[in-house]
């Protein structure tokens, strides 16, 4: 017999999560099946984590509304559960006549989406704020709300919440068919069946066969790769904005970037492929960023490289998300989050939580969801464990530091693996705790490490 | 005076420096390590080697990490293990993080002896996927040591003497070693391991092959090499790679401390006797200069330890020193702040073979001496006599240094 839900999502990426989480707040049984072996496992975890105002959306587009709420929605989230934040703004450079030309159309564009505080600035005065850039710079447009943030703890937080108020996560459970069977939904994954009255796709790349399984064919993604470097902490001083390329028709162009962790990151590309699962970095994309990274700040090149990796947009032949409401059939389709998903997850969430009440679900109060979480700090400008002398007193493990490059303690560690949502792989603790993320990538401290972990999650 | 000397790092580098401070008369000398056992990174290498210039003797590192250590506790200094030091440059305050919690020392002075770590895969840029299997020796002889499965099939990137360490860590854990890989003409090291490498265990050095790729989802598969010459690409299937050398300083703490950073070798810019821009702050070791063996780091710092022990009590002499400027193939030299009244021995490392036979020294485009290359083997050992320095000019402003046929 297949386990019986209210609802079943499929896919546990940020926008999974956030759905997740927005309809734990009311009594609906829910189940969420991913794939993987963890949440934010796919493209999730792999994105310029950048909290986007929505200033260059496409005017009107349904991604516009639900990027500036978002927007709004998760820096608000964040301040509450003590996620990682900073306000550092972005400036949008131009490097010829072309682009510079652009600047007064982005302006105009900016307001159309709603915001309304960017401002053309003069080649001296973006010197005067980024010394270190490249020489070249013509001009620029300031948008001063585009904000860094730590992508992964939301994911975590989304997902901690859901499953604290009775949500049930199936992990290694991918979808392979879904049928109807007596009026209800039946998902068969490699690991068991399950039944649902609704189903939510949120497949994030596979939207489009979940879409197919149920039997429609708005979009079809094509999967588009966008590689990436992260540079040293020590290149942080380098930069104290978001700089970003102006996008032209002929180029798109890479930004630099400060993360929320202290590091510099440099991309994306942006290559239309084949694969679904291709993540690997390419011999061809790397050349491209440092040839782009030597031009718009020549500094940089020089800093050591912490990581590369790549992540996959869902991008499909349309320029807008794919959110679509079946209500006959009882089915929700999100999909196509191309490239600002992780801004307006949370939007996303409320905005499926409304196609349902439009569809005649009943949303009561769940008596389980809790408002309040704390995450915990992971940024650079938070006060992290092992500076907190209060903390370390309580409790010794958190003066005990086993990660040098990021200073993650042992207390930390021993958290993540018994977390509500915790850490079960090499990777899910990287992205919890920051522990062998650094500079140094395990060399000193790996083996000790992953024996405080697995010690921890056995106990 | 009552101020203590504080020392951030335990390995051969700093236990050395302590030790000698005790014994110069200084009161108080704590070492800091952030690790939960002091002796750096010869505890991990389970081979005989260490300890020749230094203690006269040859032991393993684990045991001359454990001799360094008594000795240094012998000697009363106080070390502090398990421990995240940081330091404000201006009021030369170390801070210490422990499990005990975090307490403040106002230090007459600091020195820095963080040693050096091998580039790690991302760093090198190799391109592909981020597959479970991928080490530098370091690492490698951690997981060996606390007995975490390594692989099967394995390559090693680079042929130094560390590369070989890595074949035998990786035999002694039962891996196959397939090759060692270089970007290099011809492997760098022909002595100690390296002849019973490829003697004895029957393993090749492939030169001038470049490592482009890693693939493999979950596991290494396989790795993509480049034959530099051809650009031809080939796969070869192994399921564990091993990146070795390509030393950077851990040069973090030195940086965030306002610390002027030499460019060619990445270490503190420094004189003779350690003293960086930053009055009261020193470094030694490997951190310097990455690498040296563990006994000329412990010999390099005794001499650091003895300068500060006089610095602080005659105060820090501050005759003119003159800055550097290396041509490639040299890769470094040091000291690369030179004392005009005080020319000393420099040491210089290449980055490729070199035919060269000799080393000259030049200010303002004019020579100021020449020295002998001993051999032209990259990230080897090389020590050139003063006579490189013979005429130098405190008015000629930097110092070039330069092969010459
Ligand atoms: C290079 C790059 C840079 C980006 N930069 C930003 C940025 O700065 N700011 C921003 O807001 N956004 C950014 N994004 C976009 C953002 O990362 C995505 O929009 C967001 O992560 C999409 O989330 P998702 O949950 O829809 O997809 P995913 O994270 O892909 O989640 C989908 C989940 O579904 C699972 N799944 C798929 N098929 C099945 C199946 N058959 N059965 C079970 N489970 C299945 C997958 O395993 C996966 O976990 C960027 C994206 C990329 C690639
Ligand atoms: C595989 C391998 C084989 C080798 N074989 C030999 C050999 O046979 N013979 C030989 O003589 N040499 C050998 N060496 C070289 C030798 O290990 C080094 O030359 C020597 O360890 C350098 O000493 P050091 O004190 O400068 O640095 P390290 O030994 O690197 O010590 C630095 C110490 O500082 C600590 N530290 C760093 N940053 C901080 C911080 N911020 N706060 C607190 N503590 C910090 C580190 O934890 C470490 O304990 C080998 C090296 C390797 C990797």
């Amino acid at each position: 017999m297949a386990e019986q839900f209210d609802v079943i999502i499929v896919g546990a990426g940020v926008v999974g999560c956030a759905i997740a989480r927005e309809l734990s707040r009311s009594e609906l049984s829910i189940c969420v099946l991913e794939q993987s072996s963890d949440v934010g496992n796919a493209t999730s975890k792999a994105n310029t984590a950048i909290l986007h105002t929505g200033f260059d959306c496409v005017p009107g587009s349904l991604e516009s509304t639900l990027v500036s709420r978002g927007y709004e929605r998760l820096l608000a989230y964040s301040e509450h559960c003590g996620i990682a934040v900073e306000k550092t703004g972005a400036i949008l450079v131009a490097w010829d006549e072309d682009q510079r030309a652009e600047l007064p159309a982005l302006q105009e564009k900016a307001i159309a989406n709603g915001y309304h505080h960017t401002r053309i600035l003069e080649s001296s005065e973006i010197y005067e704020r980024e010394p270190h850039l490249g020489p070249g710079v013509l001009g620029g447009l300031e948008v001063p709300d585009e904000s860094i943030i730590d992508p992964w703890s939301p994911i975590v937080a989304f997902a901690t919440q859901a499953k604290h108020a009775g949500v049930t996560f199936a992990f290694n459970s991918s979808v392979v068919s879904v049928t109807t069977q007596d009026g209800r939904h039946l998902v068969t994954t490699s690991q068991g069946k399950y039944s649902s009255t609704w189903l939510i796709n949120a497949a994030g790349l596979f939207s489009d066969s979940i879409n197919d399984y149920c039997g429609h064919d708005e979009f079809t993604i094509t999967p588009r790769r966008g590689e990436l470097i992260v540079f040293d902490k020590l290149a942080r001083s380098l930069l104290s904005s978001i700089i970003l390329p102006v996008p032209t028709a002929t180029t798109k162009g890479v930004l630099v970037s400060p993360t929320a962790f202290g590091n510099v990151l440099l991309g994306p590309t942006a290559d239309d492929i084949e694969d679904k699962n291709a993540t690997a970095t390419t011999h061809d994309g790397i050349t491209r960023l440092i040839e782009a990274g030597r031009r718009i700040m020549p500094e940089l090149i020089d800093e050591e490289v912490t990581a590369t990796y790549a992540g996959l947009r869902a991008a499909s032949q349309h320029r807008d998300y794919q959110i679509h409401l079946h209500a006959d059939q009882r089915y929700i389709c999100v999909g196509g989050i191309r490239s600002t998903g992780l801004t307006a997850s949370m939007a996303i969430g409320d905005h499926v939580a409304t196609l349902l009440e439009e569809a005649g679900v009943t949303l009561s109060a769940n008596p389980r969801f809790r408002e309040d979480l704390t995450m915990p700090p992971l940024g650079e400008s938070q006060c992290r464990p092992y500076q907190d002398p209060s903390k370390i007193a309580a409790d010794p493990a958190y003066g005990q530091v086993l990660c040098h490059c990021e200073h993650v303690s042992a207390g930390e560690i021993r958290d993540a693996a018994r977390a509500v949502m915790p850490a079960t792989t090499q990777e899910g603790l990287r992205r919890r705790t920051r522990a062998m993320n650094g500079r140094c990538q395990g060399f000193y401290c790996s083996a000790q490490v992953l024996e405080c972990f697995e010690v921890s999650s056995d106990e | 005076m009552n101020k203590p000397v504080v020392i951030i790092g335990a390995g051969p580098a700093g236990l050395s420096a302590a030790i000698e401070l005790k014994r110069r008369g200084i009161d108080k000398v704590i070492v800091v390590e952030r690790e939960a056992e002091s002796g750096g990174i010869p505890r991990h290498s389970h081979h005989q080697g260490f300890g020749i210039r230094d203690l006269h003797r040859t032991l393993t590192g684990p045991r001359y990490a454990e001799r360094l250590t008594a000795d240094a506790l012998k000697a009363g200094v106080t070390l502090h293990l398990s421990a995240t030091a940081d330091l404000d440059p201006q009021q030369l305050v170390v801070s210490i993080t422990s499990a005990s919690g975090i307490e403040h020392h106002d230090a007459a002075a600091v020195l820095i002896t963080t040693g050096a770590r091998e580039r790690p895969r991302p760093a090198r840029l190799v391109a592909g996927d981020r597959p479970a299997g991928v080490f530098t020796t370091g690492q490698l002889q951690q997981w060996v040591a606390a007995g975490r499965p390594i692989g099967s099939r394995a390559l090693v990137v680079g042929a130094e003497h560390v590369s070989y360490s890595a074949v035998l860590s990786l035999r002694h854990a039962g891996v196959k070693v397939v090759a060692l890989a270089t970007e290099l003409s011809r492997p760098q090291s022909l002595t100690g391991v390296a002849p019973f490498v490829h003697q004895v265990l029957r393993v090749p050095t492939w030169v001038n092959t470049r490592v482009t790729g890693i693939n493999g989802h979950s596991r290494v598969a396989s790795v993509m090499l480049e034959d530099t010459k051809s650009s031809k690409q080939r796969q070869l299937d192994v399921d564990t790679i091993v990146f070795s050398a390509d030393w950077i300083p851990d040069h973090e703490l030195a940086r965030r401390s306002s610390v002027a950073i030499d460019p060619a070798s990445l270490g503190p810019a420094s004189d003779y006797f350690g003293r960086t821009n930053r009055p009261g702050i020193y470094a030694a070791g490997n951190v310097l200069h990455p690498v040296e063996t563990a006994d000329r780091c412990a010999l390099n710092a005794r001499r650091i330890a003895t300068a500060i022990a006089s610095d602080l009590g005659l105060g820090r002499d501050s005759g003119l020193s003159l800055g550097v400027e290396v041509e490639a193939p040299i890769a470094w030299v040091w000291p690369n702040r030179i004392i005009v009244s005080r020319p000393t021995e420099t040491l210089l490392r290449l980055s490729q073979f070199s035919e060269a036979k000799f080393v000259t020294a030049s200010q303002g485009g004019q020579r100021i001496g020449e020295a002998k290359l001993r051999h032209g083997i990259p990230g080897q050992h090389l020590k050139l006599s003063t006579s490189l320095l013979r005429d130098i000019d405190p008015n000629r402003g930097v110092v070039r240094f330069a092969l010459d046929a």
